[in-house]
């Protein structure tokens, strides 16, 4: 017996000492011995977006895998979001010839991964699948007349109602497909096949996923190294499926992780010391700002359906602590408007200061005693002017810490205030059902990203007809013709036209006097660098690149594909 | 011996219809649509594609039919190996997403559930018979195995994989390999393994180590036990007699373990971001993913059967009490 247990022992041991002669797992970075290895001076890991397996690689229908769209598929244009323009990418140029008539020139000698030319017809072609009822961007053939291609490198778009901002929004977020591929697919097939081994334009093609990692490796010819004089950096991209925070932080910390796009509470602390952790800020944001994070009130609700009472709750809301004690600093208190700092140049600032709302819980207090909400049964809440008793659920998805912690504190604000206001914490499934269906009092929502033009927020807030389901926009379901008619001028306004600038403002003063929904922080574009292998992270320091240092899908076209061409590999 | 195997294959079978039917049953009480889930997912903009996109969607995945059609729908398209399309990795075939996750868990559950049971019914067996083994075995069976086997997940993970680096700390295989049949994917894949293979293997290896000790002595003091010593048989004779007998209740054991072993490993998976079941039902039950759980917990019955069913064998080879049982005679 003793024998036994000696040897189970020495199994253990021998165990343990195969463990730590093993190749590619040692601290040090180097190169993994045996066959197919990813070199690691040339390979960038990254994690962040995905958070289940790798399944479609359809750049048509969302929740693709990261890099589809960017990485493989590329769009017309990038967005700038310093200059707030669209920089040409798959086209050369695009003018309007006239007030119904767009002229898009696609660059020459770019070619698809197979080897066939991109031409006039691919652009036509992928614009013509929004006639498809499935394809997100269907709404596209509400406005638009007809798509005719002139010659192989001019495309004719016709529009029946001409909204400027909605097509530049459509030519940098849309992806275009091969039509010599696509078209010999069904309508069906078109957006439910999960299209392995994607042809595309873009700097990389498909090497092979796994249940937990996706790689990508770079193609030998890529169009804009010739046209642009860009080179992606990274041979091979192993972007990393999400299992949880804590265990993208640590293989970040281990060097085994380049950039974390993960949300890692108490990254401040990280980003000062001697990690080798890098943050685009070295100090406070630290982070730049995505979305804005805007508290919701259920509108068709009372007392929710009240301005008077919005008002008052917006007032009872420390954001501040939320800013501070929750994020510890890596988040930025949102502007009373809810627009993010990209368009701080649209602010109507005379506007905020009149309107805007402030942390002031005596001033919420007196908002609701002149709106006649008072607290006559004496249990330290208000009820509705006519004596019901107010109660009012907030909800953010279990397990987000951060908006867990958050709602807690607006909670305990608004409690202050004398309105009770009771966290929350269903399954993201059923908050997800809640909010479409408009079964809520309060909840909390950000998706509303950087964008070309602030029409994406108004639209997100004003959007109408409100109907029974509510999938993207108007989740406050807020009715108000006089809103969503401007912001459907606002659309159709070119950014250049004065107009434009006196419709915002208008909208600004609308919201900020309505508050249909309540905007609080700008969550942050978490990016975490480790700059051990690689280096020259986008950052604000002086002559650092400036792009969005993110692998989220969306970001690629907003011009994160340019930090692929700016890395550099240490000890090179 | 026919009837025998008889009974418990029709008893097998039967539990095996129940089973499938409440895995039928069960997503579809919980609250929540799927077809609003890829609704929302693809964040339909345009409200008048809405109602044939839910029509479509409805047709995908099969909820277009009366629900008595829909159940014997998914019997037969189950006995075809087919188990539906996932809403939350929509359009992968949940058949497809089960199998490349199932060897991840089998490669843990297996080797943990059987080492763990041989390797702690021996530590058990020694420990019943030396003071000083008896001292230190005994708590840190209670201790092990009233640990939670995520928090010893944790422990492992930050000891080993953080602080000291040994062990990779997420994965199956280093980020940087691809599947290849060399030495150093293997080797690789090891390291990887091991640590989710070792809080399973503890946390299970204290309960058989402690139950065994308490079974040795207590057969040690039967009166069988007393009797061949008066009788001046050698004392490894009758330890090798204790042993076998105190082997029985612990083989039942091993079958009534087997459900918790399973959910252990799907926690552990989590905590080491091990790309086995684990994942897949956790991610499952937050996106409402009815056909994914659906698949996910049939193949968990099935093993949980098969397993059993295996154990009943082995019982009949090792308990010749049964077997005279089987023959007619009174035991």
């Amino acid at each position: 017996m003793r024998s036994r247990l000696a040897q189970f022992a020495a199994v253990l041991l021998a165990v343990s000492m195969t463990a730590s002669a093993c190749p590619g797992d040692s601290k040090t970075p180097d190169n993994p011995a045996g066959a197919g290895g990813y070199p690691r001076n040339e390979t960038l890991y990254t994690s962040g977006t995905q958070w289940g397996p790798p399944n479609s690689w359809n750049p048509v229908v969302p929740s693709h895998a990261m890099g589809t769209v960017g990485l493989a598929y590329e769009t017309l244009f990038l967005f700038d979001a310093e200059k707030l323009v669209l920089t040409p990418w798959l086209a050369e140029k695009g003018e309007w010839t006239d007030s119904k008539t767009y002229t898009l020139t696609i660059r020459e000698g770019i070619k698809w991964g197979d080897g066939k030319p991109f031409v006039a017809d691919d652009v036509a072609y992928t614009a013509e699948l929004g006639k498809i009822k499935a394809v997100p961007y269907s709404n596209l053939w509400n406005w638009l007349g007809s798509v005719q291609v002139v010659d192989p490198r001019t495309v004719k778009f016709t529009f029946t109602d001409t909204r400027y901002q909605e097509w530049d929004n459509w030519l940098y977020e849309n992806a275009i497909v091969p039509k010599h591929i696509w078209s010999t697919r069904s309508e069906k097939d078109i957006t439910t096949s999960a299209n392995e081994k994607p042809i595309g334009t873009g700097p990389y093609e498909y090497l092979t996923h796994d249940q937990d990692r996706m790689v990508w490796q770079k193609k030998s010819e890529w169009w804009a190294t010739k046209a642009l004089k860009l080179e992606v950096k990274p041979k091979y991209i192993v972007d990393i499926v999400n299992s949880s925070n804590e265990v993208a932080l640590g293989l970040l910390l281990q060097g085994k992780m380049d950039l974390s796009n993960n949300f890692l509470p108490g990254v401040a602390n990280l980003a000062s010391g001697k990690f080798n952790i890098k943050t685009y800020y070295p100090e406070a944001p630290y982070m730049l700002s995505a979305n804005t994070a805007v508290l919701i009130p259920n509108t068709t609700k009372a007392p929710l359906n009240d301005a008077a009472f919005r008002k008052a709750l917006a007032s009872s809301v420390d954001t501040k602590k939320i800013v501070e004690g929750v994020y510890g600093k890596i988040v930025k208190q949102s502007n009373a408007t809810g627009l993010l700092p990209t368009w701080d140049s649209y602010v109507d600032q005379a506007a905020v200061s009149e309107l805007g709302f402030k942390f002031d819980t005596a001033g919420a207090k007196s908002i609701l005693a002149q709106a006649g909400y008072t607290d006559r049964n004496g249990d330290g809440f208000v009820e509705t002017p006519s004596g019901a008793p107010i109660k009012l659920s907030l909800i953010v998805p279990a397990g987000w810490t951060d908006w867990m912690e958050s709602i807690r504190v607006i909670s305990a604000g608004a409690q202050a205030a004398g309105i009770n206001v009771v966290p929350e914490f269903p399954d993201s499934g059923a908050l997800d059902d809640a909010r479409t269906a408009g079964n809520f009092d309060l909840v909390i929502n950000n998706w509303t990203e950087v964008s070309n033009t602030p029409w994406t927020w108004y639209n997100y807030i004003f959007q109408m007809p409100v109907q029974a389901q509510q999938f993207n926009a108007n989740f406050e379901r807020y009715s108000n013709q006089q809103a969503w008619d401007l912001v459907q001028k606002l659309s159709r306004t070119a950014s250049n036209d004065p107009a434009f600038k006196t419709t915002l403002s208008e909208l600004q003063k609308i919201s900020l006097r309505e508050l249909p929904v309540i905007p609080l922080w700008y969550n942050g574009l978490w990016a975490q660098a480790n700059d051990t292998v690689w280096t020259n992270w986008p950052s604000s320091a002086s002559g650092a690149p400036k792009h969005f240092p993110t692998t989220w899908n969306n970001f690629w076209e907003k011009g994160s594909i340019y930090m692929l061409c700016d890395l550099k590999p240490v000890g090179k | 011996m026919h009837r025998y195997f008889g009974r418990k294959s029709l008893i097998y079978l039967l539990t095996f219809i129940v089973a499938v039917t409440l895995n039928w049953l069960i997503p579809r009480f919980m609250p929540g649509d799927p077809v609003l889930r890829m609704l929302t997912r693809s964040s339909v903009s345009n409200p008048e594609s809405l109602a044939p996109m839910r029509e479509y969607y409805e047709n995908v995945f099969g909820l277009d039919v009366p629900l008595w059609q829909q159940y014997l729908n998914y019997w037969s398209e189950l006995l075809q190996g087919n188990m539906g399309i996932s809403v939350w990795l929509f359009p992968a075939p949940v058949t497809g997403v089960i199998l490349k996750a199932v060897p991840y868990t089998l490669a843990l559950l297996i080797p943990s559930i059987l080492l763990s049971w041989v390797a702690g019914n021996k530590v058990g067996a020694l420990a019943a018979r030396r003071k000083w083994l008896d001292n230190t075995v005994l708590p840190l069976g209670y201790v092990l195995t009233a640990t939670p086997y995520m928090w010893l997940g944790i422990l492992l993970a930050w000891s080993l994989g953080i602080v000291m680096g040994i062990f990779p700390i997420a994965g199956g295989y280093s980020f940087a390999l691809r599947p290849s049949f060399t030495v150093g994917f293997i080797a690789n894949a090891f390291t990887h393994w091991f640590l989710p293979f070792l809080s399973l293997f503890l946390v299970a290896f204290g309960g058989w180590a402690i139950g065994m000790r308490n079974l040795i002595i207590y057969e040690l003091e039967a009166d069988y036990a007393n009797y061949l010593e008066a009788l001046g048989t050698p004392r490894k004779l009758i330890r090798r007699y204790a042993f076998r007998n105190a082997m029985l209740p612990q083989l039942t054991g091993l079958a009534l373990q087997l459900g918790v072993l399973v959910a252990g490993a799907l926690v552990t998976e989590i905590v080491f971001a091990y790309p086995g079941l684990g994942y897949l039902i956790l991610q499952a039950i937050q996106n409402q993913d009815f056909f994914l759980l659906q698949g996910v917990f049939l193949f968990i019955v099935i093993g949980v059967l098969l397993a059993n069913f295996i154990i009943d064998i082995i019982y009949v080879l090792v308990d010749p009490r049964t077997r005279t049982g089987l023959q007619g005679g009174t035991a």
